[in-house]
């Protein structure tokens, strides 16, 4: 980017400059342009969310810890879907289904996505609000509508959706399939709809911001890898969302107005169905192009944040700042290429199978690259442990032991039997879901304090850190065994198994530290609230000694970031022990007397 | 100063710059419909068609469309206000012919018996052809906003951002349609 080109990025912020409008509760709050206030009700909102797909997780593990035993209070809690105390096997998909929907689109795609991009882009790159406020604000309020939908379906007589979040047919499909495939499954989908519309006009922004509104100096490569994870976040869930919208649109036709795109001679209740010649492969393939970049929408955002809250706490500058990079753009482009090695065993021509195989472990080089990048930066570095550090140490943890997981099941020939087990829950959940989850809890301990100009309390995050580190390993690592054991997941209840019996005091384990790993998470949370109105005042604008741009701002920026000029970049944002200063602003001008290195 | 004005004017409005992604969006989403038409037609059970007439009548209205909207543009650059208002109106009613053509077109299929539920090949050109329509829709809500802003009190300030954007956008499901019809006519 030329230096001429920058210069009007300076311009276009201009545009915006200070915003000192009068902000009536309603327009501050609520229909908020602001997009920090827009971050944090995408964070608000995920935390809701979190607790309810939590939740589901938690009431699902009683039923698959304790079987053969009732639950009165489960009567109480679920009404008729829970008659007796014992949870019914419809219900329980409904749980699992739901519980998957919220984790993966509604907290760690929006929650996530939605809370970082907003707050951190505009004021990483320099800028004093998104491109273009206005569809900012529609992209939260579509997440909310979107919400809305989803919560009134777990209301609906017949429940919500139980088709496995990912909704493959003919279960969508067909109202007649079970409970959950009906009234439940069309909230589902128009939910989603309102969801995809949502991240595609966040996502928008979030590009043209990044590419568009850059201040002066600040060139791509001085953006903080925050950024570009964000970056490359938004495009791919701009090329891929689309393409799960079409497949959605394709199954609301089958499912209301009797086309056969994914269904073909079907006999449902001794009934034959008229439906003939589609294919429900089809709908997988069109799934998980989709779906596998999704993996990645939800794990670079806390790749990004990890690497930079590693920095700042090692007080070294992060190992090589290309190279990262280079690998998050290698994986984006992989992330397109192997959606077919979630379909190993679907009947896949082997040929075929194998090209899936190769691309999916080439994910493990660029991979690789980063987890050797985070360690060298954490080599030999005056750590200072806070709990945004911690939390980013525990995400390269999961994210090494779940992505080594990644290599057995990336194999098509180990897949086959390692399909549809609980090995895959375990690998999905670490590498996926519990590192994203760090890597958020990372984002919020590490920015709280320029969220709100208030601190969390420290011995409670160090608490919530060591209780949910060790209980992810004990809930997941155990599922490993089981799964190789042949163990299948979506069970409803396997003791009628004498080969799974030997699991039974497992599965109790597993489910007893879950609860415990829950009621941590709310120990979180309550920090969260209370240290909002309660918490520790910040009384210097850069606590963290950080060099990106957003420590410049005073310590509760108003709308429109900066109250002067927007402040020009000279170096990148890794200048940390250079020249025996422990760190330098990107704000600071270059020294005529300055190294080069770094 | 000189410098600064020429370099504003080569670089892109970010609201143009997100028109452009969003088209590339969209476009991935008639890629996943196309892409699953194409993987479909390999397996057994695959009934052609032919298209109707109609979409041939269609296909004239819109790029008489892409024409007019873009010496509306043209006008309301050179504050043409008048002339700019009435393309704007025509490329408006071309607009409303072409999906008049459209709906035309869908019942002369119906009536050679290729109906939605008939065949997964009628049914997803019905899909296909009607999500572009809804693109069209969608365009020709923004007409109205432009036509009914040159209504309202005199335009002091020529900003030609929205009216490009509206531009962009029709001559995009245009070149969509033309795209979409040559698919369906050389991949039945």
């Amino acid at each position: 980017m030329s230096s001429a080109a920058t210069l009007q990025h300076a311009d276009v912020n201009d545009a915006h400059h200070e915003h000192h409008h009068h902000e009536t509760f309603i327009s501050k709050y609520v229909f908020s342009q602001d997009h920090k206030m827009i971050a944090k009700q995408f964070l608000v909102t995920g935390i809701i969310w979190a607790i309810i797909g939590g939740l589901f997780s938690v009431i699902f593990r009683f039923q698959l810890g304790y079987p053969d035993s009732t639950f009165p209070w489960l009567e109480d809690l679920l009404g008729h879907w829970a008659a007796g105390g014992k949870l019914k096997p419809e219900f329980y998909y409904a749980l699992v289904t739901m519980h998957g929907t919220i984790l993966v689109f509604f907290v760690l795609t929006a929650g996530l996505s939605g809370t970082f991009a907003n707050f951190l882009i505009p004021l990483q790159v320099g800028a004093r609000d998104m491109a273009s406020p206005m569809l900012n604000m529609l992209s939260y309020w579509f997440f909310f509508l979107s919400s809305i939908i989803m919560f009134s379906s777990l209301f609906v007589q017949t429940g919500p959706a139980s088709g496995g979040w990912t909704i493959y047919p003919p279960l969508s499909a067909l109202g007649d399939a079970s409970s959950g495939a009906k009234i439940g499954m069309d909230l589902w989908l128009v939910s989603m709809a309102m969801f995809i519309v949502s991240a595609l006009l966040g996502g928008l922004n979030y590009i043209t911001t990044i590419l568009n509104m850059r201040t002066k100096g600040m060139s791509m490569t001085r953006l903080p890898l925050t950024i570009w994870s964000l970056f490359f976040t938004a495009v791919l869930g701009v090329l891929s969302f689309p393409v799960l919208l079409s497949g959605a649109i394709l199954l609301l036709f089958d499912r209301n107005l009797g086309t056969s795109f994914f269904l073909s001679d079907i006999v449902i209740a001794g009934k034959i169905l008229p439906n003939e010649g589609g294919s429900a492969i089809l709908f997988q393939h069109l799934f998980w192009f989709l779906g596998h970049p999704e993996v990645y929408i939800i794990l670079l955002p806390a790749m990004g944040m990890s690497s930079e809250i590693i920095s700042v706490n090692s007080r070294k500058p992060i190992f090589g700042y290309m190279a990262m990079v280079g690998s998050v753009f290698a994986i984006s482009i992989l992330a397109f290429l192997v959606w077919a090695h979630h379909m190993f065993v679907t009947g896949l021509n082997p040929f075929l199978g194998s090209a899936f195989v190769l691309l999916t472990l080439l994910i493990a080089i660029p991979s690789a690259i980063k987890v050797f990048n985070w360690l060298t930066t954490l080599w030999r570095a005056n750590i200072r442990f806070t709990p945004g550090m911690l939390f980013a140490i525990g995400f390269v943890s999961l994210f090494i032991s779940g992505g080594l997981t990644g290599i057995f099941l990336g194999n098509s020939a180990l897949d086959l039997h390692l399909h549809d087990t609980y090995f895959v829950v375990a690998h999905f959940h670490i590498v996926m879901g519990v590192a994203s989850f760090f890597g958020m809890f990372a984002g919020v301990y590490h920015w709280f304090p320029k969220m709100f100009g208030r601190y969390l309390n420290n011995t409670l995050a160090f608490i919530h850190f060591w209780i949910t580190i060790i209980g992810a390993y004990l809930i997941f690592w155990p599922m490993h065994y089981e799964g190789l054991a042949g163990m299948p997941r979506r069970y409803y209840d396997y003791s009628g198994w004498t080969s799974f019996n030997m699991f039974n005091g497992l599965n109790e384990f597993i489910s007893l530290v879950a609860m415990i790993v829950f009621a941590a998470q709310l120990l979180f949370v309550f920090n969260f609230f209370y240290s909002m109105f309660r918490g520790r005042k910040v009384t210097e604008t850069n606590p963290w000694g950080s060099n990106t741009l957003e420590w410049t701002t005073p310590i509760k920026p108003g709308h429109g970031n900066w109250p002067g000029e927007i402040p020009e970049v000279f170096r990148g944002p890794y200048d940390y022990a250079k020249d025996g200063k422990e760190f330098i602003p990107q704000n600071v001008p270059v020294g005529d007397d300055e190294s080069k290195g770094h | 100063m000189a410098t600064l004005a020429i370099e504003q004017r080569k670089k892109i409005h970010p609201h143009k710059f997100t028109l452009w992604v969003g088209i590339g969006s969209l476009l991935m989403m008639f890629a996943g419909l196309t892409s699953a038409y194409i993987v479909k037609r390999n397996q057994a059970n695959w009934l052609t068609f032919d298209l109707p007439s109609f979409f041939w009548y269609s296909t004239v209205a819109i790029i008489c469309g892409s024409f007019t909207i873009f010496l509306a543009e043209r006008a309301y650059k050179k504050q043409e206000i008048k002339k700019y208002r009435s393309f704007i109106l025509v490329t408006f009613i071309l607009g409303v012919l072409f999906i008049v053509f459209q709906l035309l077109g869908f019942q002369q299929l119906w009536s050679k018996q290729v109906k939605l539920t008939g065949n997964v090949s009628y049914s997803f050109l019905y899909v296909i052809v009607s999500m572009h329509l809804a693109h069209v829709v969608g365009g020709l809500l923004a007409l109205l906003i432009l036509f009914a802003k040159t209504l309202g009190t005199k335009i002091k300030i020529y900003n030609p951002v929205p009216v490009e954007l509206v531009s962009t956008y029709w001559h995009f499901v245009d070149v969509l349609w033309i795209y979409l019809l040559i698919f369906l006519i050389m991949i039945r």
